[in-house]
Protein backbone atom coordinates (compact mmCIF):
# COMPACT_ATOMS: atom_id res chain seq x y z
CA UNK A 1 0.00 0.00 0.00
CA UNK A 2 1.14 3.37 -0.33
CA UNK A 3 1.05 6.39 2.76
CA UNK A 4 -1.95 8.29 3.55
CA UNK A 5 -1.79 12.07 2.85
CA UNK A 6 0.39 14.40 5.28
CA UNK A 7 2.22 17.53 5.12
CA UNK A 8 6.08 17.27 4.88
CA UNK A 9 8.43 20.11 6.29
CA UNK A 10 12.00 19.59 6.57
CA UNK A 11 13.80 22.00 9.11
CA UNK A 12 17.05 23.78 8.27
CA UNK A 13 17.64 24.58 12.24
CA UNK A 14 17.27 22.94 15.56
CA UNK A 15 15.54 25.27 17.15
CA UNK A 16 13.27 26.28 14.04
CA UNK A 17 12.82 21.97 14.25
CA UNK A 18 11.86 22.47 18.66
CA UNK A 19 9.17 25.22 17.51
CA UNK A 20 7.55 22.95 14.66
CA UNK A 21 7.16 20.39 17.43
CA UNK A 22 6.08 22.40 19.97
CA UNK A 23 3.46 23.65 18.12
CA UNK A 24 2.47 20.48 15.82
CA UNK A 25 0.79 18.54 18.92
CA UNK A 26 0.54 14.91 19.06
CA UNK A 27 -0.60 14.21 15.68
CA UNK A 28 2.89 15.04 14.09
CA UNK A 29 6.06 12.70 13.34
CA UNK A 30 9.45 13.21 12.96
CA UNK A 31 10.69 11.18 9.99
CA UNK A 32 15.07 10.17 10.44
CA UNK A 33 15.81 7.22 8.34
CA UNK A 34 12.13 6.08 7.78
CA UNK A 35 12.87 2.14 8.22
CA UNK A 36 10.29 2.14 10.54
CA UNK A 37 8.31 4.89 10.43
CA UNK A 38 8.15 4.28 6.51
CA UNK A 39 6.50 0.33 6.70
CA UNK A 40 3.90 1.93 9.44
CA UNK A 41 2.59 4.18 6.57
CA UNK A 42 2.95 2.26 3.59
CA UNK A 43 1.01 -0.08 5.54
CA UNK A 44 -1.80 2.52 6.98
CA UNK A 45 -0.47 1.93 10.71
CA UNK A 46 0.30 5.44 10.93
CA UNK A 47 -1.43 8.12 9.98
CA UNK A 48 0.35 11.29 11.29
CA UNK A 49 -0.56 14.79 10.27
CA UNK A 50 2.65 16.11 9.83
CA UNK A 51 6.07 14.59 8.93
CA UNK A 52 8.91 16.53 10.17
CA UNK A 53 12.35 15.77 8.22
CA UNK A 54 15.06 15.78 10.47
CA UNK A 55 17.75 14.93 7.72
CA UNK A 56 18.74 19.02 6.99
CA UNK A 57 18.60 19.88 10.63
CA UNK A 58 22.59 20.37 11.08
CA UNK A 59 24.86 18.75 13.65
CA UNK A 60 22.53 15.48 14.37
CA UNK A 61 25.18 13.02 12.80
CA UNK A 62 28.21 13.86 15.16
CA UNK A 63 30.53 11.17 16.67
CA UNK A 64 32.54 12.49 19.48
CA UNK A 65 34.27 10.70 21.35
CA UNK A 66 36.16 12.10 24.52
CA UNK A 67 37.69 10.45 27.83
CA UNK A 68 36.68 6.91 26.59
CA UNK A 69 32.74 7.75 26.18
CA UNK A 70 31.25 7.82 22.94
CA UNK A 71 28.46 10.50 22.48
CA UNK A 72 26.31 9.35 19.10
CA UNK A 73 24.18 11.76 17.45
CA UNK A 74 20.65 11.08 16.80
CA UNK A 75 20.75 10.92 13.05
CA UNK A 76 24.18 8.64 12.75
CA UNK A 77 22.57 5.59 11.11
CA UNK A 78 23.75 1.86 11.51
CA UNK A 79 26.19 1.40 8.90
CA UNK A 80 28.42 4.44 10.07
CA UNK A 81 28.04 2.55 13.45
CA UNK A 82 29.16 -0.53 12.18
CA UNK A 83 32.05 1.27 10.11
CA UNK A 84 33.27 4.40 12.51
CA UNK A 85 36.49 3.93 14.09
CA UNK A 86 36.14 5.73 17.00
CA UNK A 87 33.02 3.83 18.14
CA UNK A 88 35.31 0.76 17.24
CA UNK A 89 37.15 2.19 19.88
CA UNK A 90 35.40 3.25 22.59
CA UNK A 91 32.34 1.35 22.39
CA UNK A 92 32.99 -1.89 20.47
CA UNK A 93 30.16 -3.72 21.80
CA UNK A 94 28.16 -0.85 19.68
CA UNK A 95 30.18 -1.90 16.79
CA UNK A 96 29.44 -5.76 17.24
CA UNK A 97 25.73 -4.96 17.31
CA UNK A 98 24.97 -2.84 14.54
CA UNK A 99 26.32 -5.55 12.10
CA UNK A 100 23.30 -7.45 13.53
CA UNK A 101 20.76 -4.55 12.57
CA UNK A 102 18.61 -5.33 9.22
CA UNK A 103 20.53 -5.96 6.22
CA UNK A 104 22.65 -3.93 4.60
CA UNK A 105 19.96 -1.37 3.07
CA UNK A 106 18.20 -0.90 6.39
CA UNK A 107 21.88 -0.18 8.03
CA UNK A 108 22.60 2.49 5.32
CA UNK A 109 19.33 4.96 6.25
CA UNK A 110 17.73 3.52 9.35
CA UNK A 111 19.27 5.82 12.63
CA UNK A 112 20.37 4.94 16.15
CA UNK A 113 18.01 7.71 17.47
CA UNK A 114 15.25 6.42 15.65
CA UNK A 115 15.39 2.62 16.89
CA UNK A 116 15.54 4.00 20.60
CA UNK A 117 12.50 5.89 19.78
CA UNK A 118 10.74 3.50 18.27
CA UNK A 119 11.90 1.11 20.71
CA UNK A 120 10.48 -2.37 19.23
CA UNK A 121 11.49 -4.90 22.40
CA UNK A 122 13.63 -6.79 19.86
CA UNK A 123 15.72 -4.16 18.63
CA UNK A 124 19.62 -3.97 19.18
CA UNK A 125 20.54 -0.43 20.38
CA UNK A 126 18.20 -0.49 23.48
CA UNK A 127 19.93 -3.34 24.84
CA UNK A 128 23.34 -1.95 24.00
CA UNK A 129 23.04 1.31 25.83
CA UNK A 130 21.63 -1.10 28.80
CA UNK A 131 24.67 -2.73 29.38
CA UNK A 132 26.78 0.22 28.85
CA UNK A 133 24.92 2.40 31.30
CA UNK A 134 24.11 4.34 28.54
CA UNK A 135 21.47 7.52 28.35
CA UNK A 136 19.15 9.51 25.72
CA UNK A 137 19.49 12.84 25.26
CA UNK A 138 16.67 14.93 24.33
CA UNK A 139 15.63 18.47 23.19
CA UNK A 140 12.68 20.43 23.23
CA UNK A 141 11.96 24.48 23.12
CA UNK A 142 11.39 23.38 27.12
CA UNK A 143 15.06 22.42 27.49
CA UNK A 144 17.46 19.82 27.29
CA UNK A 145 17.17 16.65 29.12
CA UNK A 146 19.06 13.06 29.68
CA UNK A 147 17.34 10.05 30.40
CA UNK A 148 19.15 6.94 31.99
CA UNK A 149 18.59 3.95 29.68
CA UNK A 150 16.83 2.26 32.51
CA UNK A 151 14.33 4.58 32.28
CA UNK A 152 13.66 5.68 28.81
CA UNK A 153 11.82 2.25 27.52
CA UNK A 154 8.55 1.46 28.80
CA UNK A 155 7.08 -0.34 26.68
CA UNK A 156 6.01 -1.91 23.40
CA UNK A 157 6.67 0.99 20.99
CA UNK A 158 6.75 3.31 24.37
CA UNK A 159 9.40 5.46 25.73
CA UNK A 160 9.63 8.16 28.49
CA UNK A 161 9.89 10.54 25.48
CA UNK A 162 7.11 13.35 25.30
CA UNK A 163 5.78 14.34 21.91
CA UNK A 164 7.49 17.21 21.72
CA UNK A 165 10.70 16.34 22.11
CA UNK A 166 13.43 15.36 19.71
CA UNK A 167 16.24 12.57 20.66
CA UNK A 168 19.24 14.55 20.12
CA UNK A 169 21.82 11.66 20.92
CA UNK A 170 23.05 8.85 22.73
CA UNK A 171 25.77 8.75 24.94
CA UNK A 172 27.50 5.52 25.75
CA UNK A 173 29.63 5.55 29.29
CA UNK A 174 33.16 4.06 29.29
CA UNK A 175 32.95 1.92 32.88
CA UNK A 176 31.38 -1.06 30.70
CA UNK A 177 33.31 -0.41 27.40
CA UNK A 178 35.67 -3.19 27.59
CA UNK A 179 34.91 -6.35 28.46
CA UNK A 180 31.61 -6.98 26.70
CA UNK A 181 29.91 -10.18 24.17
CA UNK A 182 26.62 -9.18 22.72
CA UNK A 183 25.02 -12.47 21.40
CA UNK A 184 21.98 -13.26 19.06
CA UNK A 185 19.40 -15.55 17.37
CA UNK A 186 18.18 -14.72 14.21
CA UNK A 187 15.88 -17.00 11.78
CA UNK A 188 17.65 -15.11 8.79
CA UNK A 189 20.85 -12.76 8.67
CA UNK A 190 19.21 -9.48 9.23
CA UNK A 191 16.05 -10.26 10.26
CA UNK A 192 14.93 -9.32 14.06
CA UNK A 193 16.24 -10.55 16.54
CA UNK A 194 14.34 -13.97 18.58
CA UNK A 195 16.71 -12.87 21.42
CA UNK A 196 19.44 -11.13 21.90
CA UNK A 197 21.62 -10.57 24.59
CA UNK A 198 24.44 -8.12 25.82
CA UNK A 199 26.89 -8.25 28.10
CA UNK A 200 28.77 -6.09 29.88
CA UNK A 201 31.52 -6.03 32.86
CA UNK A 202 33.89 -3.56 35.10
CA UNK A 203 36.95 -5.83 35.76
CA UNK A 204 38.68 -5.18 38.58
CA UNK A 205 41.96 -6.69 39.04
CA UNK A 206 40.81 -10.12 36.97
CA UNK A 207 37.81 -9.96 38.80
CA UNK A 208 34.33 -8.99 37.89
CA UNK A 209 33.21 -6.18 39.61
CA UNK A 210 30.28 -4.92 38.13
CA UNK A 211 28.30 -6.28 35.48
CA UNK A 212 25.27 -5.73 33.30
CA UNK A 213 23.12 -8.51 31.49
CA UNK A 214 20.62 -6.74 29.08
CA UNK A 215 18.32 -8.79 26.62
CA UNK A 216 15.84 -8.51 23.94
CA UNK A 217 13.21 -10.15 22.40
CA UNK A 218 11.46 -11.33 25.57
CA UNK A 219 9.36 -8.91 27.00
CA UNK A 220 7.66 -5.61 25.81
CA UNK A 221 10.70 -3.53 26.34
CA UNK A 222 14.58 -4.59 26.53
CA UNK A 223 15.12 -6.06 29.98
CA UNK A 224 18.39 -6.19 32.43
CA UNK A 225 18.56 -9.52 34.28
CA UNK A 226 19.87 -8.54 37.90
CA UNK A 227 20.06 -12.40 38.93
CA UNK A 228 22.77 -13.08 35.50
CA UNK A 229 24.52 -9.84 36.73
CA UNK A 230 24.93 -11.18 40.48
CA UNK A 231 26.11 -14.59 39.07
CA UNK A 232 28.92 -13.17 36.98
CA UNK A 233 30.11 -10.95 39.70
CA UNK A 234 29.94 -13.98 42.23
CA UNK A 235 32.68 -15.41 39.79
CA UNK A 236 32.73 -19.32 40.30
CA UNK A 237 34.50 -20.90 37.46
CA UNK A 238 31.21 -21.52 35.46
CA UNK A 239 30.09 -17.67 35.74
CA UNK A 240 28.87 -17.83 32.36
CA UNK A 241 27.03 -21.21 32.88
CA UNK A 242 25.73 -19.84 36.04
CA UNK A 243 24.71 -15.89 34.28
CA UNK A 244 23.43 -18.31 31.41
CA UNK A 245 20.71 -20.28 34.04
CA UNK A 246 20.10 -17.37 36.09
CA UNK A 247 18.85 -15.48 33.57
CA UNK A 248 16.74 -18.67 32.14
CA UNK A 249 14.51 -19.32 35.21
CA UNK A 250 14.10 -15.64 36.22
CA UNK A 251 12.88 -14.55 32.84
CA UNK A 252 9.03 -15.40 31.81
CA UNK A 253 9.74 -14.41 27.83
CA UNK A 254 6.66 -13.88 25.35
CA UNK A 255 5.02 -16.29 22.87
CA UNK A 256 4.63 -15.45 19.63
CA UNK A 257 4.67 -16.27 16.04
CA UNK A 258 8.53 -16.17 15.89
CA UNK A 259 9.00 -18.80 19.32
CA UNK A 260 7.03 -19.78 21.73
CA UNK A 261 8.00 -18.66 25.42
CA UNK A 262 9.64 -22.00 26.15
CA UNK A 263 11.53 -22.20 22.90
CA UNK A 264 13.18 -18.31 23.72
CA UNK A 265 14.32 -19.85 27.18
CA UNK A 266 16.66 -22.24 25.73
CA UNK A 267 17.37 -19.23 23.35
CA UNK A 268 17.79 -17.07 26.62
CA UNK A 269 20.10 -19.69 28.17
CA UNK A 270 22.30 -20.36 24.72
CA UNK A 271 22.98 -16.26 24.03
CA UNK A 272 23.54 -15.41 27.67
CA UNK A 273 26.24 -17.94 28.04
CA UNK A 274 27.70 -17.18 24.73
CA UNK A 275 27.50 -13.14 25.16
CA UNK A 276 28.97 -13.81 28.55
CA UNK A 277 31.60 -16.12 27.75
CA UNK A 278 32.58 -13.56 25.29
CA UNK A 279 32.36 -10.83 27.73
CA UNK A 280 35.16 -13.14 30.19
CA UNK A 281 37.19 -14.35 27.76
CA UNK A 282 38.10 -11.17 27.23
CA UNK A 283 39.81 -10.87 30.15
CA UNK A 284 41.23 -14.16 30.59
CA UNK A 285 38.46 -15.06 33.82
CA UNK A 286 36.09 -17.66 33.51
CA UNK A 287 37.52 -18.90 30.68
CA UNK A 288 36.77 -22.52 32.00
CA UNK A 289 32.98 -22.35 30.92
CA UNK A 290 31.37 -23.50 28.25
CA UNK B 1 3.44 19.32 -2.94
CA UNK B 2 6.87 19.25 -2.79
CA UNK B 3 10.25 20.63 -5.02
CA UNK B 4 11.84 18.12 -6.01
CA UNK B 5 15.33 17.90 -7.87
CA UNK B 6 17.24 14.45 -8.10
CA UNK B 7 20.23 13.17 -10.69
CA UNK B 8 18.50 9.89 -11.78
CA UNK B 9 21.41 7.65 -13.37
CA UNK B 10 23.40 10.73 -13.99
CA UNK B 11 20.47 12.86 -15.29
CA UNK B 12 19.12 15.77 -13.38
CA UNK B 13 15.35 15.24 -12.91
CA UNK B 14 13.06 18.01 -11.45
CA UNK B 15 9.40 17.69 -10.52
CA UNK B 16 6.21 18.68 -8.07
CA UNK B 17 5.37 15.31 -6.08
CA UNK B 18 3.02 14.85 -3.11
CA UNK B 19 5.20 14.28 -0.20
CA UNK B 20 4.06 10.96 -0.02
CA UNK B 21 5.03 9.66 -3.02
CA UNK B 22 7.58 6.24 -2.63
CA UNK B 23 10.98 6.93 -4.37
CA UNK B 24 9.99 3.39 -6.21
CA UNK B 25 6.91 5.11 -7.41
CA UNK B 26 8.98 8.37 -8.66
CA UNK B 27 11.36 6.28 -10.01
CA UNK B 28 8.50 4.00 -11.73
CA UNK B 29 5.42 6.57 -12.72
CA UNK B 30 6.79 9.20 -13.24
CA UNK B 31 10.08 8.50 -14.28
CA UNK B 32 9.49 5.32 -16.75
CA UNK B 33 11.80 3.60 -14.95
CA UNK B 34 10.23 0.37 -14.53
CA UNK B 35 13.13 -1.74 -13.93
CA UNK B 36 13.19 -1.06 -10.01
CA UNK B 37 10.50 -3.94 -9.28
CA UNK B 38 7.83 -3.06 -6.07
CA UNK B 39 7.54 -6.20 -4.08
CA UNK B 40 6.01 -5.82 -0.43
CA UNK B 41 6.67 -2.69 -0.27
CA UNK B 42 7.71 -2.50 3.46
CA UNK B 43 11.50 -3.39 3.25
CA UNK B 44 11.62 -7.29 3.35
CA UNK B 45 12.51 -8.79 -0.05
CA UNK B 46 14.81 -6.29 -1.79
CA UNK B 47 13.09 -6.02 -5.16
CA UNK B 48 13.15 -2.51 -4.98
CA UNK B 49 16.85 -1.78 -4.14
CA UNK B 50 18.35 1.43 -5.73
CA UNK B 51 21.49 3.34 -4.93
CA UNK B 52 21.59 6.56 -3.08
CA UNK B 53 24.64 8.43 -3.43
CA UNK B 54 26.40 5.25 -3.96
CA UNK B 55 24.91 3.40 -0.85
CA UNK B 56 21.84 0.77 -1.14
CA UNK B 57 18.74 1.45 -0.17
CA UNK B 58 14.85 0.73 -0.38
CA UNK B 59 13.42 2.73 -2.43
CA UNK B 60 9.37 1.76 -1.29
CA UNK B 61 11.26 2.65 2.54
CA UNK B 62 12.29 6.09 1.02
CA UNK B 63 10.19 9.56 0.13
CA UNK B 64 11.45 10.65 -2.87
CA UNK B 65 11.83 14.05 -1.10
CA UNK B 66 14.02 12.54 0.85
CA UNK B 67 16.19 12.26 -2.11
CA UNK B 68 16.00 15.52 -3.49
CA UNK B 69 19.65 16.87 -3.89
CA UNK B 70 20.79 13.44 -4.19
CA UNK B 71 21.95 10.75 -7.26
CA UNK B 72 19.95 8.17 -7.66
CA UNK B 73 21.60 4.87 -9.95
CA UNK B 74 18.68 2.05 -11.03
CA UNK B 75 19.73 -1.14 -12.60
CA UNK B 76 18.47 0.87 -15.92
CA UNK B 77 22.10 2.56 -15.05
CA UNK B 78 23.89 -0.45 -15.27
CA UNK B 79 24.23 -1.69 -19.41
CA UNK B 80 25.39 0.78 -21.78
CA UNK B 81 25.31 0.58 -25.86
CA UNK B 82 23.91 -2.71 -25.57
CA UNK B 83 26.63 -4.37 -23.79
CA UNK B 84 25.84 -5.97 -20.40
CA UNK B 85 27.40 -4.63 -17.20
CA UNK B 86 29.87 -7.82 -16.00
CA UNK B 87 27.08 -8.18 -13.21
CA UNK B 88 24.84 -8.78 -15.68
CA UNK B 89 26.44 -10.88 -17.66
CA UNK B 90 27.92 -13.06 -14.66
CA UNK B 91 23.93 -12.96 -13.50
CA UNK B 92 23.01 -14.53 -17.55
CA UNK B 93 25.70 -16.62 -17.89
CA UNK B 94 25.70 -18.85 -14.04
CA UNK B 95 21.95 -18.65 -14.22
CA UNK B 96 21.53 -16.11 -11.64
CA UNK B 97 17.61 -15.23 -12.65
CA UNK B 98 14.48 -16.95 -13.66
CA UNK B 99 11.58 -14.70 -13.75
CA UNK B 100 14.14 -12.17 -13.13
CA UNK B 101 11.35 -10.68 -10.56
CA UNK B 102 14.25 -10.03 -7.52
CA UNK B 103 17.26 -9.15 -10.36
CA UNK B 104 16.90 -5.21 -10.36
CA UNK B 105 17.36 -5.25 -6.49
CA UNK B 106 20.25 -7.97 -6.05
CA UNK B 107 21.79 -6.53 -8.76
CA UNK B 108 21.85 -3.16 -7.16
CA UNK B 109 23.28 -5.04 -3.45
CA UNK B 110 26.02 -6.68 -5.69
CA UNK B 111 26.82 -3.01 -7.56
CA UNK B 112 27.13 -2.12 -3.83
CA UNK B 113 29.38 -5.47 -2.78
CA UNK B 114 31.39 -4.60 -5.84
CA UNK B 115 32.55 -1.21 -4.59
CA UNK B 116 32.72 -1.60 -0.87
CA UNK B 117 34.36 -5.43 -0.42
CA UNK B 118 34.77 -6.86 -4.16
CA UNK B 119 37.34 -9.44 -2.47
CA UNK B 120 34.84 -11.06 0.11
CA UNK B 121 33.66 -14.94 -0.23
CA UNK B 122 30.72 -16.87 -0.34
CA UNK B 123 29.33 -16.34 3.08
CA UNK B 124 29.80 -12.93 2.96
CA UNK B 125 27.85 -12.64 -0.49
CA UNK B 126 25.06 -14.31 0.93
CA UNK B 127 25.07 -12.11 4.50
CA UNK B 128 25.23 -9.54 2.18
CA UNK B 129 21.90 -10.88 -0.04
CA UNK B 130 20.29 -11.81 2.66
CA UNK B 131 17.77 -8.74 2.26
CA UNK B 132 16.89 -9.77 -1.24
CA UNK B 133 14.23 -12.41 -1.63
CA UNK B 134 14.76 -14.54 -4.95
CA UNK B 135 11.62 -17.24 -4.93
CA UNK B 136 12.64 -18.90 -7.83
CA UNK B 137 16.66 -19.96 -8.25
CA UNK B 138 17.05 -21.13 -4.65
CA UNK B 139 19.90 -18.93 -4.55
CA UNK B 140 23.29 -21.56 -5.30
CA UNK B 141 23.37 -19.73 -9.02
CA UNK B 142 22.70 -16.51 -7.32
CA UNK B 143 25.69 -16.83 -5.09
CA UNK B 144 28.05 -18.67 -8.21
CA UNK B 145 26.97 -15.23 -10.11
CA UNK B 146 27.91 -12.79 -8.06
CA UNK B 147 31.38 -14.62 -6.98
CA UNK B 148 31.82 -14.61 -11.20
CA UNK B 149 30.86 -10.73 -11.27
CA UNK B 150 33.78 -9.89 -8.40
CA UNK B 151 36.27 -11.95 -10.09
CA UNK B 152 35.91 -9.96 -13.30
CA UNK B 153 35.39 -6.48 -11.62
CA UNK B 154 38.24 -7.70 -9.81
CA UNK B 155 40.08 -8.45 -12.66
CA UNK B 156 39.62 -5.22 -14.44
CA UNK B 157 40.52 -3.31 -11.80
CA UNK B 158 43.92 -4.89 -11.76
CA UNK B 159 43.94 -3.86 -14.70
CA UNK B 160 43.72 -0.57 -14.82
C1 LIG C 1 13.30 -5.14 6.82
C2 LIG C 1 13.69 -4.48 8.09
C3 LIG C 1 14.48 -5.17 9.03
C4 LIG C 1 14.83 -4.55 10.21
N1 LIG C 1 15.60 -5.25 11.10
C5 LIG C 1 15.95 -4.67 12.27
C6 LIG C 1 16.73 -5.38 13.23
O1 LIG C 1 17.13 -6.53 13.02
N2 LIG C 1 17.03 -4.74 14.40
C7 LIG C 1 16.61 -3.46 14.65
O2 LIG C 1 16.91 -2.93 15.72
N3 LIG C 1 15.89 -2.77 13.76
C8 LIG C 1 15.55 -3.35 12.58
N4 LIG C 1 14.80 -2.62 11.68
C9 LIG C 1 14.36 -1.25 12.04
C10 LIG C 1 15.46 -0.26 11.75
O3 LIG C 1 16.54 -0.45 12.63
C11 LIG C 1 15.02 1.20 11.86
O4 LIG C 1 16.06 1.91 11.26
C12 LIG C 1 14.86 1.78 13.23
O5 LIG C 1 14.03 1.01 14.05
C13 LIG C 1 14.24 3.17 13.14
O6 LIG C 1 15.18 4.11 12.77
P1 LIG C 1 14.89 5.13 11.59
O7 LIG C 1 16.00 6.10 11.60
O8 LIG C 1 14.65 4.40 10.35
O9 LIG C 1 13.58 5.87 12.16
P2 LIG C 1 12.21 6.26 11.46
O10 LIG C 1 11.61 5.10 10.79
O11 LIG C 1 12.40 7.49 10.67
O12 LIG C 1 11.38 6.63 12.77
C14 LIG C 1 10.89 5.62 13.64
C15 LIG C 1 10.09 6.27 14.78
O13 LIG C 1 10.96 6.99 15.65
C16 LIG C 1 10.66 8.38 15.65
N5 LIG C 1 11.95 9.07 15.62
C17 LIG C 1 12.95 8.85 14.73
N6 LIG C 1 14.03 9.61 15.03
C18 LIG C 1 13.69 10.33 16.13
C19 LIG C 1 14.39 11.31 16.90
N7 LIG C 1 15.64 11.66 16.63
N8 LIG C 1 13.73 11.87 17.94
C20 LIG C 1 12.47 11.50 18.23
N9 LIG C 1 11.76 10.58 17.55
C21 LIG C 1 12.36 10.01 16.49
C22 LIG C 1 9.80 8.61 14.44
O14 LIG C 1 8.91 9.68 14.63
C23 LIG C 1 9.08 7.29 14.30
O15 LIG C 1 7.99 7.25 15.16
C24 LIG C 1 14.43 -3.21 10.48
C25 LIG C 1 13.65 -2.53 9.56
C26 LIG C 1 13.28 -3.14 8.37
C27 LIG C 1 12.44 -2.40 7.39
S1 LIG D 1 9.33 -3.59 -2.32
FE1 LIG D 1 10.84 -2.57 -1.19
S2 LIG D 1 11.69 -4.14 -0.02
FE2 LIG D 1 10.03 -5.15 -0.97
S1 LIG E 1 14.34 -15.06 -10.32
FE1 LIG E 1 12.26 -15.15 -9.80
S2 LIG E 1 12.24 -14.22 -7.85
FE2 LIG E 1 14.34 -14.40 -8.24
Amino acid sequence: MKPPRFAYCAPQTLPELLEILSEAGDEAVVLAGGQSLLPMLNLRLAAPSHVIDLDRVPGLDRIDGANGCVEVGAMVTHRRMETDPVVAASAPLARCAAGFVGYRAIRNRGTVGGSVAHADPAAEWPIVLLALDGAVDLASVRGWRSVAAEDFFESVYTTAKRPDEVVTSLSFGSRFAHSWGFSEFQRRVGDFATVAVAVACVMESGEVAEARVAIAGVADRPVRCPEAEAALVAGSRSAASDAAAAARDSIEPISDIHGSSSFRKRLIYAETQRAALQALRANGAGADDG
Amino acid sequence: MAELSVSVNGELTAAQVDPRTLLSDYLRDHLGLTGTHVGCEHGYCGACTVLVDGASVRSCLTLAVQADGRSVDTVESLASNGELHPIQQAFKECHGLQCGFCTPGLLMSVLELAATNPGCGRDEIREHLSGNVCRCTGYHHIVDAVEAALNSVREQGDGS
